[in-house]
């Protein structure tokens, strides 16, 4: 069984389809990325996955559990970091977490566990007392991150990561996802390039809600006979128009 | 369990913002010192203790509408409605989760109003314990009105419509500054369709020991309180939905 199956996922906004008919395989521990200009339908996908929003159509099953029917349970084994910074600004790092923590019914002591595990594991052990609005933009991505990923979930979704940081906290958000494979199925909006490059496993490319190719970045540019993955990636979405 | 978690949230980013502070609890005491100053130079009934003591209190708990729409609203711009609506949380979590903390934290404004009138020489009776009691669906009512304002408004919309105009309707309409039989015609119609001044009045009932006085009062304000919460969870519910 994959971690995610999407069968003939499809959502319309009255004449506009920003996602139509996805069919797409995830599997376990993979690092996924939807890659795709604005507009081309990567959060209204994850937004579906995370059971945000209904679909019109379709259905998609994370870890065999349907978005459509078995809303609860899927809320229960996924993360989400939405594309903007959500955190509890009056909170500290640690009451963010705690929160998250309390929200998922864990123990006192699962909570001190996770909150040691996580902080270690995304460097915020020492800014865990100060109030997370305070925090750099690359910091409270960071916690953002560590919000989603406490509740051990079993897919993990990250809309646009590292939108709007610099060079240095971009890569040291790469490094912490890069430490995710394997262990977390990791579906990843970006349109970064070279993000999808160096992270994923495979990227999924999308347009108007269509998904035109999905391969690693080496089975896309021999795909597209192209020299870089910018090349395939404009080859694919341009050649879409023709 | 999901439900106080949430509540402790809520009840952190109120009471760890200065200026929700200084609003729900200064504002409210200056204004009963400073009117109680002009009463002590110029006696005037409206400002007696017995009658300024609950008017006030029901004054300060216009800004409990304000914090939670604030809150509602900021948490629906800032994605942190998003992250969580993927958590596993029910509708009733949030709801509760809003409304609860808000609750203590307009009774304790209350307190802290009647204490300090007791300062001023409001007598300690009995009767200050039911003024509590009737305190309660008063504040139901302020609280659900700020979880409706943050359901359908945005957080700028929020500081006019909840800052401002709320709150001077809240005085104009209640008839703790003037006496609104003076003012009379429509204004007067209008103070006596809304609950503002039933809030007042029910109070004011409640502290000088007239229990006959209390009704209709009490009706009118348990009625806004149960429509306005009825209201505040169906449009909350609603954005819920269109997220």
């Amino acid at each position: 069984m994959e971690a995610i199956k999407t069968i003939g996922l499809t959502k319309k906004y009255k004449d506009l389809i920003a996602v139509d008919n996805l069919n797409l395989e995830v599997g376990h521990g993979e690092l996924f990325s939807l890659l795709g200009i604005n507009g081309a339908g990567k959060t209204t996908t994850i937004k579906m996955l995370s059971c945000l929003i209904k679909s019109t159509s379709g259905d998609a099953f994370i870890e065999g559990n349907s978005i459509i029917k078995d809303g609860l349970k899927v809320k229960g084994i996924i993360g989400v970091s939405p594309q903007e910074t959500a955190v509890a600004p009056n909170l500290s790092v640690k009451e963010n977490l705690e929160f998250i923590c309390e929200i998922h019914g864990f123990s006192k002591e699962k909570k001190a566990e996770k909150i040691e595990e996580l902080s270690k594991q995304l460097g915020l052990e020492n800014i865990l007392h100060k109030k997370a609005g305070k925090l750099s933009g690359g910091l409270q991505r960071r916690l953002s991150i560590a919000m989603a990923l406490i509740s051990e979930p079993s897919v993990l979704f990250l809309d646009e990561p590292t939108l709007g940081l610099d060079v240095i906290a971009r890569s040291e958000l790469w490094d912490i996802i890069n430490g995710l494979k394997g262990r977390t199925t990791v579906i990843l909006t970006t349109h970064y390039m070279e993000e999808a490059e160096s992270l994923s496993d495979r990227i999924g490319i999308m347009k108007n809600g269509k998904l035109l190719a999905v391969g690693t970045a080496q089975e896309l540019i021999k795909m597209t006979a192209s020299k870089s993955f910018e090349d395939a990636f404009i080859s694919i979405v341009k050649g879409e128009k023709k | 369990m999901k439900t106080l978690a949430f509540s402790k949230r809520c009840a952190k980013e109120i009471l760890r913002d200065p200026l929700n502070v200084f609003f729900g609890l200064g504002f409210p005491l200056v204004l009963l010192f400073l009117l109680s100053a002009i009463q002590a130079n110029i006696p005037v009934k409206l400002f007696e203790i017995e009658r300024l003591a609950p008017g006030i209190a029901v004054f300060g708990l216009s800004f409990m509408t304000l914090f939670s729409a604030t809150l509602v609203s900021k948490d629906r711009e800032s994605s942190f409605l998003q992250r969580l609506y993927t958590a596993p949380l029910k509708p009733a979590n949030f709801i509760l989760g809003y409304m609860l903390p808000l609750l203590p934290i307009a009774i304790g404004q209350s307190a802290f109003c009647f204490l300090a009138a007791i300062f001023l020489g409001l007598p300690v009776t009995v009767n200050i314990i039911f003024a509590f009691f009737m305190i309660i669906p008063v504040a139901v009512f302020y609280v659900a009105l700020g979880l409706l304002c943050g359901s359908v408004l945005n957080v700028k919309q929020v500081g006019g419509i909840c800052g401002a105009l709320l709150t001077n309707l809240s005085a104009w309409l209640s008839g703790v500054w003037f006496d609104l039989e003076l003012v009379g015609g429509a204004f007067k119609k209008a103070a006596d369709f809304l609950p503002f001044l039933h809030a007042v009045e029910l109070e004011r009932a409640a502290i000088n020991g007239n229990f006959s006085e209390i009704f209709p009062h009490i009706v009118f304000v348990s009625g806004y309180a149960v429509l306005v919460a009825a209201c505040s969870v169906i449009l909350f519910l609603k954005q819920m939905k269109n997220q």
